[in-house]
Parts: C-alpha cells; structure tokens; sequence
C-alpha cells in the first residue's frame, strides 16, 4: 500500500514517475483520440493497426541487427511498428473500399494475417544469437519493468505529443465524426482529417506499445469513449470525460503496476478502465441501466395508473394492472370502488384526456404535443394560454 | 375518438357468431426505451380489405408491423390475428420487410430467396424438391420476374428486388400480408404490377395491410385506410376516412407544406 | 520431396500437426462464413481473446492442466462474453464492434492478470503460448511409416488433439449442415425469419457457440492466432470468388485447407530452402499464407466487386 501511495504521488523513483505520467498522458491521448474513432464508429480498426504493429517490430530489429546494432533501441523498434502498423491502415481501408468486403472482415484479415506474419518474424529472432535477450515479448502485453531512462522518456514525451496534437485537431476531427457532409461543405478535407485521426490511432498505438502491449492497447482507444458516452449527450463534454477515464486508468494503473512488480502493468490498466466503464453503465444518470430500469418502469406504471384512472371516470372495467396501480395508490377501494381522493384524480385525467385530445385536433404538428407520451399532464407541454383557449372551446362543446 | 371508439366496437360488440376479424389490436403501446413508438393504438382490419397504414415519418407505421410479427418491445395492448396469439396462426401471416433491411449483397439467387418463402412447408432439414422448385417458380412468374430466378440479387434493380421480396410472400400461402412500405422508391412498371398482385391476393379472399407513403395513389389502391400518427387518428373506409380534417390531424402543419399534401386537402374538401 | 512423404518421419512428424492444423482450420472457417455474411467477423476476434481467461478459471478451479475442464471453461468464458456484448451494446446503444472491443479486451487483462497472479504460469500455462499454440510438438511417436494407419496399437498413440478435433470439425460440420436454411435466412433478412417463427437470437447464439466449440479446440492445438486468421480469411476471400452461399462455404474450406498444408509445410521446410536452419512458427505461417489467399482473391478474385462498389 505505501509502495503504491508512493507511486501514486511520482516518489518511487524518477523513472517510475516518469512512466507513470506518460501512462496518464498516453490515456488522455487515447480518449481523446478514442473518441472520434467512436463516433466515426470505426472503434476496431485500432486493433488491426495494434496488431499491425508486430511484424514492423520484429523487422526494425532484424534490420538493426543486420546493420550491427543491439536491436533493442526502443525508439528504431517503435518507428518499426509505425511502419507496418501504417500498411495495415492502408490494407484496412483498400480492402473496405475497393471490394465488396465490409470493414469488419477487412479488420480481422488484416488484424491476423500480420500478427502471424509477425509472429513467423519472431520464431526467426529466436533462432538467432542475440534474439533469444530481444525480450521482444513485452511488446506484447507490455512491460515496465527494468525499463530505461531513455525508454521513460520516449513514453512521456510521445505521451505529450499525442495529446497536443489531439488537442489541435478536436475541432475538424469532431466536425468530421460528426457530420462528415456538413464539415465537407465547411471545406474541411475529410480524407486528410481522416488520414490525421488514423495517424493520431497510430501515434497513440506505437507510444503505447512498451507499455500496455499490442493486444490491449486497443481497450484505451475503446473503452473511455464507450463509457463517456452513458454520462452525456454533447460532444465536446463526451470529449473530456473520455479523456479523463483514460488518464486517471493510466495514470492509477502506471503507478499501482509500480508498486506490485507481479502485476503487469497493461492488464491492470485496462481493467481499471474497465471498473470505471461499469460504473458508468450501471450508475449515469439518464443512460445508465439503474435509471433506464427505474424509468421504464416508472412510464409502465403511469400508463397503467392513468389507464385505470380513465377507466373510472368512463364507468369501464379495471385491468389487473390498473386494479393493482391503484390500489396501492389508495384511489380505490379493497372492493374496487374509487376513494374520493380517486374520484378526484380520475375527474382530472378525464379532463386532461379531452385537452390533450382536442390540442392535437386544433396544432397536431407541434413537436410539444406531438411528443406527448401519453402520461403526462397537459400543463406539462402547453402554457396556461394555450390550456384557456382549449377549455374555452371544449366548454362551447 | 369517434374512430377509437368505433374500433372498440369492433373488438367487443361483434356478434359472436361470425369469423374473428383477420387482425385486431386493442391498447397497443410499444416503447423501444425513451419516448414510446406507439400508444394506446386500437385497430381492427376488416376481412378481405387492403388497408394502407398511412402517416408521417417516425409514426410508428413499421412498429406497428414489427409489434404484429412480434417483434417489437410491447409495454401494454394486445394483439389477436383470426382471434389467436401470433404463434398459433403464423402460418396464416406472411411479413414482407422493407427492402432496405437486408444486404442484398447476400451470395443467393433470385430463386433462393423465394424459396425461403416455402420454409415452413419444407422444415429445417426438408429437401427441396422438383414441386417446390416449380412452385417457387410460379411464384416468381407471378411477379413477372421468371426470367430472373437465376440472377444474383445483388444485381437486381430496387423494383425488382421489391417483386422478389413479394414472390418470397406469395410462397408462403397466407391469408394475412402485412407488407412495409412495399411501393417505396419503385419504378412505375413495378408499382403496376405489385398492385395487380396485391389486388389479386384480396380478390382471393386475402387480407393485405401495407404501410404506403404516396397520398395521391391512396384512393385507388386501398380500400381501407388507418391514419396513424403514433397513435390511431382514424381508420375506416378509404373515401370516409381521408378527410381533410383527419389528414391535418395526422400530419398537423407537416403536410400543408407539401404539394401533395395541399392537393389532397383541396380534394378531400371538394369531396364533402 | 516425395520422398520425403514417404518416409516414417513425415508420417511420425509432420502428418498429425498438418491434419491438426487442417481440421482446426475447417472448424474454424465453417462458423466463420455466418459470422463474416453477418458482420460480425470480429466475434472470431473477440472469442479467441476470451478464451484465455476462461482456460484460467478452469484451472485455478480444478487446480491442474487437464483437457476437459479448460475446454468448458474457455467455451463458458466465450459465451459469457457473448452475452455480455450484447448487453452491452443493447444497454449502452452502442455499435457492435465498440462493445466488442470493451468486453474482449476487459476479459483478456482479467485472464492475463488472473495467470501472472496465481502459479499457472509455472505449468505450461503462458501467454505466448495461448497466441502461438505449439502445432509442431504434436507429433505421432508410435508411427513408423503409413502402414502405422491400419495399425490399432499405433493409432492409441495419436496426438489426442487430433481425434478431439476431428470429431470438433465433424459436429461442426453437421450441424451446419443440418441447419443450413434457417442460417441461411435469419442470415440474410432477420425480420423475416422472426415472421415466420425463427427463433433467430437462439440462431445467433448457437453460431457463436459453434464459433467458441472451434475456437477452444483448435485453440489448444494451434493457439488463438490461427482462429482468429481462419474465422475471417478463407471465408472473406471465398466471398470474393462466388455469388453462391453453398460455393462460398466450399471455397472457404478449401482455402483452409490450404493455409494449413501450405503454412505448415512453408513453415518447416522453408527456411531449410533458404539454407536457415531452424523452422518457425507454423501457426504463424498459416495465419501468414491465408492472409496471402485473401490478398490474391481481393486482386483477382471474380466477384470481388459487390453490388455496392459495382453501382
């Protein structure tokens, strides 16, 4: 516990610190970048990029070695997998455009056939002298342990260029998630800023390598955007709350995969970020399951109430239903007969009925009354005006 | 009101001894979570007629269908087709989806999607055999696209596929159509001929509920019409019902702003 | 190489991971041609992360290595997170492959968490493993040549992943079979077959069922990397040669089978051909040569061109 406090605030050391706030900056980068991708409902194509990403690893190193070097300078390893990730996109977007695949099956060939070209890459490193110490596997799930100096700073500072860039882009890239039509009319070239997004994918892809691997990195770009999305209809908002899930997991994550050596640190994060996704699918107000659950019946028993009500006031039989919602209302009796108190109400959802009735006759197209769900008063929808003019005349009949 | 009533009449005045109608919904309330789709919606269909259901975008039109078919979240209503729940006279339905609603780049042939059609006839396992071949055969010649049972429907026109979608309805032999926007973007020579089909099933002794967008072909296609807009404003006899009055209560100022819209006000006025 | 077929080796060594990688690749395809036509080409993506998790409940359950349970396991993990997608893109409104990528990758980082903290990793229970499989170790000792076939005593000595596969591809295959019509048409138009009584979610659960069956078992013989490449590759590049369902589905097995052969001769002897001296992965090289096919049937194959890119 006071390993992880002391990871938590940056005093375990000047590299975990280091990493710990590339984590966050690399989490903000995602969500915000996530964000678009998920609006542009094209969420997956960052796995088949993070799947890209290996044979461009495994080649950066075959080549390094070739030219005499170590192989395992992070920053020639990770221009590798932007290589390749890059061709991926481009197989990604060839294949959906130019045949009559859809882009799901586009994802998954290109997704498989260059991780097992890279995984074939791999089985040939080991077979060479340096490669069985490659530890080309951390690339996999990620790995902070024994990290370098330079390695720490390569993270941070790609974790801080992807957020700026991320931060200059919001504009056009919420415009194109958007309304892609609309934001062509604006003279906004949609296949650049579609070609930036997809870089920013790629960016936020290859600086998350060395630390949440290939096969999760893609649940950073997924997963804070698919849980901003319970807590808010309005896209600048969506924005900042995905942005912040994404920072506080990789931040929190970074630094409690610090204190615990035994826990990698790409799993841990992307489970805290999927703690979080809970939380906001069960609990958001508005769209989360508790209030939508809570909603729906609430509307079930209104309509049943206001049913029975109206079946009062016209002398019809009860539904069950009706029978039980009122009941426990007290507007009837155990014998079925209404209370005063029902005979009150039942009067007065008559008479709301005729209102209602008559104000779709008299200004049907007006989106107030058109919306009416059948529950609701009228004094809910009309002002009091409105609701005098309409008793005026059903008072003339 | 007064249609409302008239439909609860339907439901529970009829006298006992006749035919339970081909469809009727009482109280249908169907939400798909936020705002409902439909509410209280009470609809009898009489038997033998062809009924448009007929209203603006996002009235509920396909819902009411989808509720039908059983597909829609029902909150409250009920629903009899010949008096029975759906799943004791499915055989007596056939649902023609619109045709937006599936991938025509599916790999089948013309012939194959009719086929589907005969599927309660041949089972999950049942061969298809020469009869079903020349059924599924006459079926589609019925449509007038025989020529065609070999094409790959992907390369069909949209008129087309809509003949194939009703060759594939035929197949399955019922007494109820319930087609959804049947008429919707095609060409003149298809609208002809799925009328006549449609025409031809009701003279059988069929009962055809279409949704249908086209005001001013209204009249001459259906005989019945229900006005429907989230709720039912009005059904009945297609000359009673397409009145001005219903017609502004169903699509409020919506309609006034269409040519259509105000040629048809004008002529269900003049018809008073 | 003929010679080479005939000799004992071929048929001790390299006979019973082809056939393996073959039967996997046939069970794996088979669901897979749905799974593509539907959309849902990722579902294949999605089942062979979550299998991992599932193998390690199963063990830290049962607390040893043993076939039966991890299989139940990863099936019941693979199905949970079926369940789970939908919900989730049910409750939460979402696009399918938002929600896929939400459960997959939570339950992925569950498995792999779950197998660094407890000490099934010291028992040949390992990630790389899980995504490379070991295909080459699934040798046939008791052979001595292809007379070892007819041979009872030999035949007991059988790598037990190829009996348990070929019953897998041969389930698969009949039950495709069997229920190939209402597949096909709550493939095609969903709301139709709900009109006529096709119990169609059932339909699409027992896809992803079949899906997770061939995904678990190929998974222990092959790993996950040669499932997720044989749910999307031959199937995708089948479509691409005919406009038939039944053609498609024939195409597409015989791309797996050819992936197979192919990936895991390649894998074996071509690095000799190049004078290296090691073989690499052959579940790599499979995964590799499908993508291959593909790439070829997007250039040339004959209807590759849709309804949609044609207009």
């Amino acid at each position: 516990m006071d390993a992880f406090l002391a990871a938590l605030t940056l005093r375990a050391g000047y590299n975990a610190a280091l990493v710990a706030i590339g984590a966050g900056l690399l989490g903000f980068a995602a969500g915000l970048v996530g964000n678009f991708l998920f609006l542009r409902k094209r969420s997956l194509v960052g796995d088949a990029i993070a799947h890209a990403t290996l044979p461009g690893v495994a080649l950066a190193f075959l080549v390094m070695v070739a030219l005499g070097g170590d192989g395992r300078n992070l920053a020639g390893l990770l221009a590798g997998s932007a290589a390749t990730a890059g061709i991926g996109l481009l197989a990604v977007d060839w294949i959906a455009r130019r045949t009559r695949l859809t882009e799901d099956a586009a994802i998954g060939a290109v997704l498989s056939a260059f991780f097992g070209f890279g995984v074939v890459l791999m089985t040939v490193i080991q077979t060479l002298p340096r490669g069985r110490q490659a530890g080309l596997e951390s690339f996999l799930l990620g790995s902070t342990a024994g990290m370098l100096y330079l390695d720490a700073l390569i993270i941070a500072g790609g974790g801080a260029l992807c957020v700026s860039l991320a931060l200059l882009l919001r504009r056009p890239m919420t415009m194109v998630s958007f309304d892609p039509g609309y934001a062509q009319s604006r003279g906004i070239d949609l296949r650049a800023i579609d070609l930036a997004m997809m870089g920013l994918v790629m960016a936020v892809t290859v600086v998350g390598l060395k630390l949440v691997g290939l096969v999760l990195i893609v649940a950073l770009l997924i997963i804070p955007p698919a849980a901003a999305r319970f807590w808010t209809d309005r896209s600048e908002r969506m924005l900042w709350i995905a942005g912040a899930i994404g920072a506080a997991s990789g931040y929190v994550g970074a630094a409690l995969s610090a204190s615990a050596p035994d826990l990698p640190t790409g799993p841990v994060i992307v489970l805290l970020c999927f703690a979080l996704f809970c939380v906001s699918l069960l609990l958001a107000p508005e769209r989360g399951l508790l209030a939508t659950a809570l909603r729906r019946r609430a509307y079930a028993r209104a309509l049943a109430r206001r049913d029975g009500l109206l079946a009062l006031a016209s002398r019809r039989n009860l539904s069950q239903t009706a029978r039980r919602v009122l009941l426990a209302d007290g507007l009837i009796g155990a014998n079925g007969a209404a209370t005063p108190s029902g005979v009150r109400e039942a009067a007065l959802a008559a008479r709301d009925e005729r209102r209602w009735e008559l104000a779709r006759t008299l200004r049907d197209a007006d989106p107030a009354i058109a919306a009416h769900d059948g529950v609701s008063p009228v004094e809910k929808a009309l002002t009091a005006d409105m609701i005098a003019e309409i008793d005026r005349r059903l008072a003339e009949g | 009101m007064t249609a409302t009533a008239t439909a609860r009449e339907g439901v529970f005045a009829s006298d006992p001894d006749s035919r339970p109608g081909p469809l009727v919904v009482s109280g249908l309330t169907v939400s798909y979570g936020r705002a409902p789709a439909l509410i209280g919606v009470d609809l009898a269909i009489a038997p033998g007629s062809m009924t448009a259901i007929v209203g603006p975008n996002g009235a509920g039109k396909s819902t009411l269908l989808k509720a039908v078919i059983g597909v829609a979240p029902v909150v409250a209503g009920d629903i009899r087709v010949f008096g029975e729940t759906l799943a004791r006279v499915r055989d007596r339905v056939a649902y023609v989806p619109q045709r937006a609603s599936v991938d025509w780049d599916f790999p089948a042939r013309v012939i194959d999607v009719v086929t589907m059609g005969l599927y309660r006839e041949l089972g999950p396992f049942g061969f298809v055999r020469r009869r079903h071949r020349e059924a599924a055969m006459a079926h589609l010649d019925r449509v007038g696209m025989a020529d065609f049972a070999q094409r790959q429907i992907g390369q069909l026109s949209g008129g087309q596929q809509q003949r194939v979608f009703l060759a594939r309805a035929l197949a399955q032999k019922a007494d109820l159509y319930l087609l959804d926007e049947p008429l919707a973007g095609v060409d003149a020579a298809t609208e002809r001929a799925v009328v006549a089909v449609l025409h031809g099933l009701r003279a059988e002794g069929a009962c055809i509920v279409a949704v249908h967008h086209d005001l001013a072909t209204l009249r001459d296609y259906f005989d019945h019409v229900a006005l429907i807009n989230r709720r039912l404003v009005a059904q009945g006899p297609t000359a009673e019902t397409l009145t001005a009055e219903n017609l502004q209560r169903t699509y409020g100022g919506l309609l006034a702003g269409t040519q259509i819209g105000r040629i048809e006000i004008a002529y269900a006025a003049r018809e008073r | 190489m003929l010679d080479e077929i005939f000799s004992p080796q071929f048929v001790q060594l390299s006979l019973p991971p082809i056939l393996i990688g073959a039967l996997a690749a046939i069970a794996c395809a088979l669901p897979g041609n749905f799974l593509v036509l539907r959309r849902q080409a990722l579902i294949g993506d999605a089942i062979s992360h979550v299998v991992l998790p599932g193998i390690v409940v199963a063990f830290l359950l049962t607390g040893r290595v043993s076939t039966w349970p991890m299989m139940i396991g990863a099936t019941v993990a693979a199905l949970v997170a079926a369940i789970l997608i939908e919900a989730i893109r049910r409750v939460g409104r979402m696009e399918p492959g938002a929600a896929m990528g939400v459960v997959f990758t939570a339950l992925f980082a569950f498995g792999v968490l779950l197998l660094e903290q407890s000490g099934s990793r010291n028992v040949h229970l390992d990630v790389e493993h899980a995504l490379y499989g070991n295909l080459e170790s699934l040798i046939w000792l008791d052979a001595n040549g292809w007379g070892s076939l007819f041979d009872a005593r030999a035949l007991a000595g059988l790598p037990p992943e190829l009996p348990r596969l070929a019953i897998v591809a041969a389930l698969i295959a009949t039950a495709t079979a069997l229920f190939w019509r209402p597949l096909a048409i709550s493939t095609f138009d969903e709301s139709y077959a709900q009109s006529i009584g096709l119990p169609t979610r059932l339909i699409a659960f027992a896809l992803v069922a079949a899906a997770a069956v061939a995904a678990v078992a190929a998974f222990e013989a092959v790993g996950s990397i040669i499932v997720i490449a044989m749910f999307v590759c031959p199937p995708a590049a089948a479509r691409l040669m005919t406009d038939r369902l039944g053609a498609q589905v024939a195409w597409s097995l015989l791309f797996a089978v050819i992936s197979a052969v192919a990936g895991y001769v390649i894998a074996g002897y071509g690095p000799l051909w190049f004078g290296l001296p090691d073989a690499v992965s052959a579940a790599g090289m499979i995964a590799t040569i499908s993508g291959v096919i593909l790439a070829a049937a997007c250039l040339w194959g004959p209807r590759r061109l849709g309804a949609g890119s044609a207009a």
